[in-house]
C-alpha cells in the first residue's frame, strides 16, 4: 500500500504527488441491484488512472461517485482530505473536477465555441442585466473566458470547426469537443468515461495523445474509464479492475495483465 | 561579371530590405498569423528585431559563417523571419518539406550537413531525433512550439522564444559581430538553399543568391505593379522556391502582408477572411475548389441551380472579353453586372477571391474549363513557367493575353531560347548559383554562358510570341513505329476530368499506349452517392463497373481529342486500368509537390502494365503502401482491365 502523503515515480520518470481522491469501502445500490460491492482505491495528484472491467462491472457507477453524481450507501469518499457531503452538480465542478460522457451529452444545436464557453459557465460572475447590455464586467469576464476555450481550442487542434454546429460533426470530433469542454473549465481532476469508445484505430492515438499532453502541459490529474486494452496498458500508470461490481485487481499495467483473476474475467472461466 | 556587388541604394541582402522596411514602414504589417481566433501581426518592425534577436541568439550557439540551418514546419511568420535571421548571422536557410518522411529529411540534412535545425513542432522534432545518429554534423534544433516538449532532454534542444530572449538579452555584447557578419553579406552571397523535389533520382540543393532572389522579385513585382498594400496567404510548402520568392522575396522588396492560416483545416476560411489580393496556388486547389463548388451545386436547390447555371453560362460567353478589356455589347454587360450581383460576387467571396487582382498558376498545365471558369468570374488568373533554378520566373502571361494552353512570354529581364532538340532554355539574373556538392550536376544544367536547360521540350508560337510547354524532354520519346510520345500531354487531358485525379501513361518504344488512372474519391463519391451506389471503399468504388464505365468515356473523349493533332495521334490510348490505391508520396510514386514519377509506377507496377500490353481481362496484385507514421502495409485487389476505342486519324485514313 502506498503512502498517503508520498508519492511515487512512475515507469517514464514522471514523480506523481500525494492523494487527491480516496475512496473507502465503497458501497453503491440500486433497490435490489448492488453495483459495487465494497471497493477501496485511490488517485494520486498527477496521475492517469484506468478503470477497466467487462461489460456491466460498474465502472460508469464507479465514476459516478467520484464526480458525487452518485452517493453511495456506504462507505467514504475523501477529496484532499475532506469527507465528502452530498453536493450539487455546480459545486463539484467549483472543485475543480470536470468529466465527459460515455454517450456525448453536447449542445447539439450550438457550434463548437459555444460548447466549449459552457465550459467557463461556473467561473462567470456577471448578472443578467450586466450580460444583456454587454458592458463592463460582463465583456471583460467574456474576452478572458473566450481565450481560455481559444487555447483549449488550439491545444486540441479543432480550429477548423470553432464555428460549426456539433450536430454536423462526425462522431470523433464531438468526443473531442467534449473533451474540450471539459478542459475549459480548467480542471483539476478530469474525468473520462470511454473517450476512445466507438474510434478508428487514428481517432484513438489522436486522442491518445491528446490525453497524455494535458496529463504533461497541465499536470491534470485523469482517471478514465475504458475497453480498449491496448490504450489502457499504453496510457495509464495504474489501474482499477472491475468485475460484477467487485474490485479484482489493482496496481500498475504489468502487475494487472499478470494477475490471474483478471486474465479469469476477460477470458471467462466457469462461474460455479 | 560586369553587374554591381550592390543592389539598388545599396539594398545588397534580404536582411538588408527587412531593416529598409523597418525603417521606411515601421508599423505597417509584415506578416499575420491567426492564432487563438484572432489575427496576430508582426509590423516590420516587430519582423525585423525579431530575426535580430534570432541572428544574436544563434552567434552565441555557436553558428559559422557559412553554416546550413534547416526549417522544417508549416507556414508561420516566425519561420519565416528566422530564415532572414539565419542569413543575417552568416548563415544559410535551408527549408524543407514539413511532411517528408524521416528517411527523406535524413537525405537532406545529411547532404548540406546542416548544424541547426529550426523545427515547427513535436512531429517534426522527433523525426530529426529519430534519424539523428545519420547526421553527425548535427548539433542543435530550436523548437517553436514547446507542446508535448516538455519532457525531452534539453541538453541540444532549445525553445525558440528562449533563443530570442538570450539573443536580446546579449545584444551588447554581440552586436558588433552581427553588424560585421551582415556587413559581410552581397549580392553574390548566398540567400537560401531549395531542394528540388526529385522528379528524378535524389533531390538536388539549389544554392540562390542574394542577386537571385532580390532581382526575381523585383522585376517580377514591377511585371503586375506588386505595391506594399497587397495581401497574400501563405500556404504552400516552404521549401517550394514559389513560396520563398512571394512571401520573402517579393514581401520584402516591395513590403506587403504575408498571412499564415491558423491551421491547414481552416485555410479556407483564413482565405476568406484574409481575402488576398494577390494569390498563387497550383492547379490541383483550383480544380479541387471547382470540383467542391459543383458538388455543392448539384446538391441545391432547382431555383439556385437555374440562376448558377444561367449565369455562369453567360460568364462565359463574355467573362474573359471582359476581363481582358475587350469591346462587349451593352446588354451582355449589362445581364454580366447583374450576374456579378447574383452569383459571381458571392460566389467569389465564398471562394475568397473577392480582391484578388493577381492570380497565378503553374508547376503542372491546367485544364482549359477550369482556368476559364475563373477567368469568366472575372479573377485574373494567368499562368507562368519558372522553376527553382531559376528563381521562379522564366515566362508569364502580361495582362490581357491570357490563354489556357501557352505560359506566356520571357519576364522582365530573362531570355529564352529553343535549342535544335526542341528543348527550352533562359537566361537572366535569378539564374541559380550552382547545386551544391554537385558540380557535375551543375555543368550539365548550366552552360558556360549560364544558359540553363530547363528539361522541357517547347516552342514559341509564331503569330503571339508566347511559349508553349509540349512535354518534359526527357520523357518525350518515340513509339515503336517512330511517332512521337508524349505521356504528360494525354495525362494532362485526362486529369481535367473532375473525376480523373491522376493518370499514368505507358507507351515509351511500344506498339500502343496504355493508362493507370486514379479516380477523385471527392467527385466520384459524391456521384455516387447520387447514382445509389454503394460502396465500402476506396478500392471498391475504384473498380465499381459503372465507374469503369464513365472513366472509359472520358478515355475515349481524350482519344478523339487527342486523335486531332497530327503529331501526337499515335498516343491515344488502347486499353487502361483504375488503380486500387491512390498514388502518393509517402510510397514515393509522387514527388512532394505531387508531380507523377512515371519510372518507379513503372518499375513498382510491373505486372500490371505488363498484363495491359498481355490483353489480359483481369489480373490479382498486392501492393505495399507506407502509412503516413512510416508503418508499411499491403493491400491486394483483383483489378479490371479495359479497353477504349481509338480513332484512326483523318490522315492516315487519306494515305492509305
Amino acid at each position: 500500500m502506498l503512502d498517503q502523503e508520498q508519492g511515487y515515480v512512475t515507469a517514464d520518470g514522471r514523480q506523481i504527488g500525494g492523494t487527491v481522491m480516496d475512496m473507502r469501502n465503497i458501497t453503491l445500490r440500486f433497490g435490489g441491484v448492488t453495483a459495487i460491492k465494497d471497493i477501496s482505491f485511490d488517485i494520486r495528484e498527477g496521475e492517469i488512472r484506468a478503470i477497466i472491467g467487462p461489460n456491466g462491472a460498474g465502472k460508469s457507477s464507479m465514476l459516478n461517485v467520484i464526480s458525487g453524481f452518485y452517493v453511495p450507501q456506504e462507505g467514504e469518499v475523501y477529496f484532499r482530505g475532506q469527507k465528502r457531503a452530498p453536493m450539487r452538480p455546480y459545486e463539484v465542478a467549483r472543485q475543480g473536477i470536470a468529466r465527459t460522457f460515455q454517450n456525448i451529452a453536447l449542445f447539439e444545436g450550438m457550434s463548437v465555441l459555444d460548447n466549449v464557453m459552457t465550459g467557463r459557465l461556473t467561473q462567470m460572475k456577471a448578472g443578467i442585466l450586466s450580460q444583456a447590455l454587454w458592458r463592463g464586467k460582463a465583456e471583460k469576464e467574456e474576452v478572458e473566458n473566450r481565450e481560455i476555450c481559444e487555447k483549449v481550442i488550439d491545444f486540441l487542434e479543432i480550429q477548423h470547426i470553432r464555428k460549426t454546429p456539433v450536430a454536423r460533426l462526425p462522431y470523433g470530433l464531438k468526443k473531442r469537443v467534449e473533451l474540450a469542454r471539459a478542459l475549459a473549465s480548467e480542471p483539476k481532476l478530469l474525468l473520462l468515461d470511454e473517450p476512445m469508445a466507438g474510434m478508428n484505430v487514428e481517432e484513438k492515438e489522436d486522442m491518445s495523445r491528446f490525453i497524455l499532453d494535458v496529463n504533461d502541459e497541465f499536470g491534470t490529474t485523469i482517471a478514465l474509464i475504458e475497453h480498449d486494452m491496448g490504450v489502457v496498458m499504453d496510457l495509464s500508470d495504474r489501474v482499477v479492475v472491475m468485475d460484477y461490481g467487485r474490485k479484482i485487481g489493482d496496481g500498475t499495467p504489468d502487475e494487472v495483465r499478470n494477475n490471474q483473476e483478471v486474465i479469469d474475467a476477460y477470458l471467462g472461466v466457469s462461474h460455479d | 561579371m560586369t553587374e554591381p556587388l550592390n543592389g539598388e541604394n545599396g539594398l545588397r541582402s534580404v536582411p538588408a530590405l527587412f531593416r529598409r522596411n523597418a525603417k521606411n514602414n515601421p508599423s505597417a504589417p509584415a506578416y499575420r498569423e491567426k492564432e487563438f481566433g484572432i489575427w496576430q501581426t508582426w509590423t516590420w518592425t516587430d519582423a525585423a528585431s525579431e530575426a535580430e534577436a534570432l541572428a544574436l541568439g544563434l552567434i552565441d550557439l555557436g553558428i559559422k559563417q557559412g553554416d546550413f540551418v534547416a526549417i522544417i514546419g508549416r507556414n508561420r511568420p516566425s519561420l519565416y523571419i528566422s530564415m532572414v535571421g539565419i542569413e543575417m548571422a552568416g548563415g544559410v536557410p535551408v527549408p524543407l518539406y514539413q511532411d517528408a518522411v524521416a528517411e527523406e529529411m535524413a537525405y537532406v540534412l545529411g547532404h548540406c550537413g546542416a548544424r541547426y535545425v529550426i523545427a515547427g513542432d513535436q512531429e517534426q522534432v522527433d523525426k530529426v531525433l529519430e534519424i539523428q545518429s545519420d547526421l553527425p554534423n548535427f548539433e542543435k534544433m530550436i523548437y517553436l512550439d514547446p507542446r508535448g516538449l516538455r519532457k525531452y532532454d534539453h541538453m541540444h534542444l532549445h525553445s525558440y522564444a528562449g533563443i530570442l530572449e538570450n539573443g536580446r538579452a546579449k545584444s551588447g555584447a554581440l552586436a558588433t559581430e552581427l553588424k560585421s557578419r551582415e556587413d559581410a553579406l552581397n549580392y553574390d552571397s548566398t540567400c537560401v538553399m531549395l531542394y528540388t523535389s526529385g522528379t528524378t533520382g535524389r533531390p538536388k540543393g539549389v544554392v540562390l543568391s542574394n542577386r537571385n532572389i532580390i532581382e526575381a522579385a523585383r522585376s517580377s513585382s514591377e511585371f503586375d505593379k506588386l505595391g506594399a498594400g497587397e495581401n497574400v496567404l501563405a500556404y504552400l510548402p516552404m521549401a517550394w522556391v514559389g513560396d520563398f520568392i512571394f512571401s520573402i522575396g517579393q514581401a520584402a522588396w516591395t513590403g506587403f502582408c504575408v498571412n499564415c492560416p491558423e491551421s491547414q483545416g481552416t485555410m479556407q476560411t483564413d482565405l476568406r477572411e484574409i481575402g488576398p489580393t494577390y494569390y498563387f496556388a497550383p492547379p490541383r486547389v483550383f480544380e479541387s475548389q471547382l470540383t467542391n463548388v459543383m458538388i455543392r451545386m448539384e446538391d441545391a436547390g432547382k431555383t439556385k441551380k437555374w440562376l448558377f447555371d444561367t449565369f455562369m453560362a453567360h460568364a462565359k460567353k463574355v467573362g474573359p472579353a471582359i476581363l481582358d478589356g475587350k469591346s462587349v455589347g451593352l446588354l451582355d454587360r449589362l445581364k454580366y453586372a447583374l450576374g456579378e450581383f447574383m452569383v459571381y460576387g458571392p460566389l467569389k467571396n465564398t471562394l475568397g477571391f473577392s480582391n484578388v487582382r493577381i492570380g497565378y498558376t503553374a508547376g503542372e498545365a491546367i485544364g482549359p474549363e477550369i482556368f476559364d471558369f475563373y477567368r469568366s468570374l472575372g479573377i485574373n488568373l494567368k499562368q507562368l513557367y519558372g522553376q527553382t533554378e531559376a528563381s521562379v520566373f522564366i515566362t508569364q502571361q502580361p495582362d490581357g493575353e491570357v490563354r489556357s494552353d501557352t505560359v506566356g512570354i520571357p519576364s522582365p529581364g530573362v531570355e529564352v531560347r529553343i535549342d535544335d532538340k526542341g528543348e527550352v532554355l533562359y537566361r537572366s539574373p535569378g539564374t541559380f548559383v550552382e547545386y551544391y556538392k554537385n558540380p557535375e550536376s551543375t555543368a550539365d544544367t548550366k552552360d558556360p554562358e549560364g544558359w540553363v536547360a530547363t528539361g522541357d521540350a517547347g516552342f514559341f508560337e509564331p503569330d503571339t510570341g508566347h511559349l508553349r510547354i509540349i512535354d518534359r524532354a526527357k520523357d518525350v520519346g518515340k513509339m515503336a513505329d517512330g511517332s512521337m510520345f508524349a505521356p504528360k500531354y494525354v495525362e494532362n487531358k485526362l486529369k481535367f476530368y473532375p473525376n480523373i485525379l491522376e493518370a499514368v501513361v505507358f507507351g515509351a518504344g511500344r506498339e500502343k499506349c496504355m493508362a493507370f488512372i486514379n479516380i477523385d474519391m471527392s467527385a466520384v463519391g459524391n456521384w455516387a452517392e447520387r447514382n445509389n451506389i454503394a460502396y465500402s471503399s476506396y478500392q471498391e468504388l475504384a473498380g465499381h463497373p459503372q465507374v469503369l464505365g464513365a472513366i472509359r468515356e472520358h478515355v475515349e473523349e481524350v482519344n478523339r481529342s487527342v486523335a486531332q493533332d497530327d503529331m501526337l495521334s499515335g498516343c491515344q490510348i488502347h486499353r487502361f486500368l483504375v488503380l486500387h490505391k491512390e498514388l502518393d508520396a509517402d510510397d514515393g510514386e509522387l514527388t512532394r509537390t505531387r508531380k507523377v514519377r512515371r519510372k518507379v509506377i513503372g518499375e513498382k507496377f510491373e505486372d500490371l502494365v505488363n498484363a495491359l500490353y498481355e490483353g489480359k481481362d483481369e489480373i490479382f496484385t498486392e501492393t505495399e503502401v507506407t502509412y503516413e507514421d512510416g508503418r508499411k502495409g499491403a493491400i491486394s485487389a483483383t483489378l479490371t482491365l479495359c479497353d477504349a476505342t481509338t480513332v484512326v486519324p483523318a490522315q492516315k485514313i487519306a494515305a492509305e
